[in-house]
């Protein structure tokens, strides 16, 4: 267990995130790509914490920060998804062809 | 005692990992919403082994939650929820393919290339005892404004879900009601 071999997997489940965030069609599906990318980086973080700084806590509150940004986007995620769906009945990308209104 | 700790280390990140992969293979959105809550426990098992018990433990509680919270939000509102056909709802799927796969390549290279200063944490100490004495003492300023951050979120989810207004619906605005019930003063 190495700093780099973390660094890796981190790289592995961030790279799921970006496949997830760009092919799906389902707003949800979307978001569950965000959250595997803010995973990620939350490991990386944690392991820069582990492996460079000496046990500085500054490095654990950055982590700290991370899973606040996770929660918000989350909470905000979700009533934006409410809201487009009551305004126009769409769960998935392709319905919202235009932006307006 | 290293190996076994090296063991474990090797479940957590290919159950992470592959978890991660089946959040966008299952075919029910309720069987992806645990399998991403699976990818978050076990990266909060290897924020454990890191030494990291607080943030880990923390991390896996709040997911539990944010998670459930999930599944019965696509059982409410998303086509197909159950997983009783197959579901593969993807658009421009090579090129999410090979996005992939190239920020995995290039993130790895730099975890694998680049040369990090060599500072482990104390192994022997408890990181917990310093990061409450920073959470509440010289960073209170950060943590306080998380807390605030969440409170505006918490008014801005429910302002933008709202269907009704304490004076009347939504998108009609909102006008105070009399002071007299049935006048207009």
């Amino acid at each position: 267990m190495t700093l780099s071999a973390i660094i890796v997997v981190s790289a592995a489940i961030f790279g799921v995130g970006i496949y997830g965030v760009l092919s799906q069609q389902s707003f949800v599906m979307i978001m569950m790509g965000l959250e595997l990318m803010l995973n990620a980086a939350i490991l990386a973080v944690a392991a820069f914490w582990w492996g460079t700084t000496g046990g500085n806590p500054e490095g654990q509150l950055l982590v700290i920060v991370v899973m606040t940004a996770m929660a918000i986007e989350a909470a905000i995620g979700f009533a934006l998804v409410t809201n487009v769906y009551r305004a126009r009945k769409a769960d998935i990308t392709e319905k919202l062809k235009r932006l307006r209104n | 005692m290293d190996t076994v700790i090296d063991a474990i280390f090797w479940v957590f990140a290919a159950s992470a990992v592959v978890t991660a992969v089946l959040v966008f293979v299952a075919d029910s959105m309720v069987r992806a919403a645990y399998w991403l809550m699976a990818s978050f426990v076990a990266v909060g098992g290897i924020l454990v082994i890191l030494n990291a018990q607080f943030l880990g433990l923390i991390l896996i509680l709040m997911m539990a939650g944010e998670m459930t919270i999930m599944a019965i939000f696509m059982v409410m509102f998303m086509m197909n929820p159950a997983g009783l056909n197959p579901m593969l709802m993807v658009h421009q799927h090579r090129t999410a393919i090979l996005s992939g796969v190239v920020s995995f390549l290039a993130l790895a290279t730099v975890g694998l290339v680049a040369e990090f200063p060599n500072l482990p944490a104390p192994a022997a100490s408890s990181p917990i005892v310093p990061l409450g004495q920073e959470l509440l003492g010289r960073s209170m300023l950060i943590f306080e404004s998380a807390g605030v951050a969440l409170l505006a979120v918490m008014i801005g989810a429910i302002a933008l879900v709202s269907q009704r207004g304490r004076y009347g619906d939504a998108e009609q605005g909102s006008l105070e009601p009399a002071l007299e019930p049935g006048t207009n003063e």
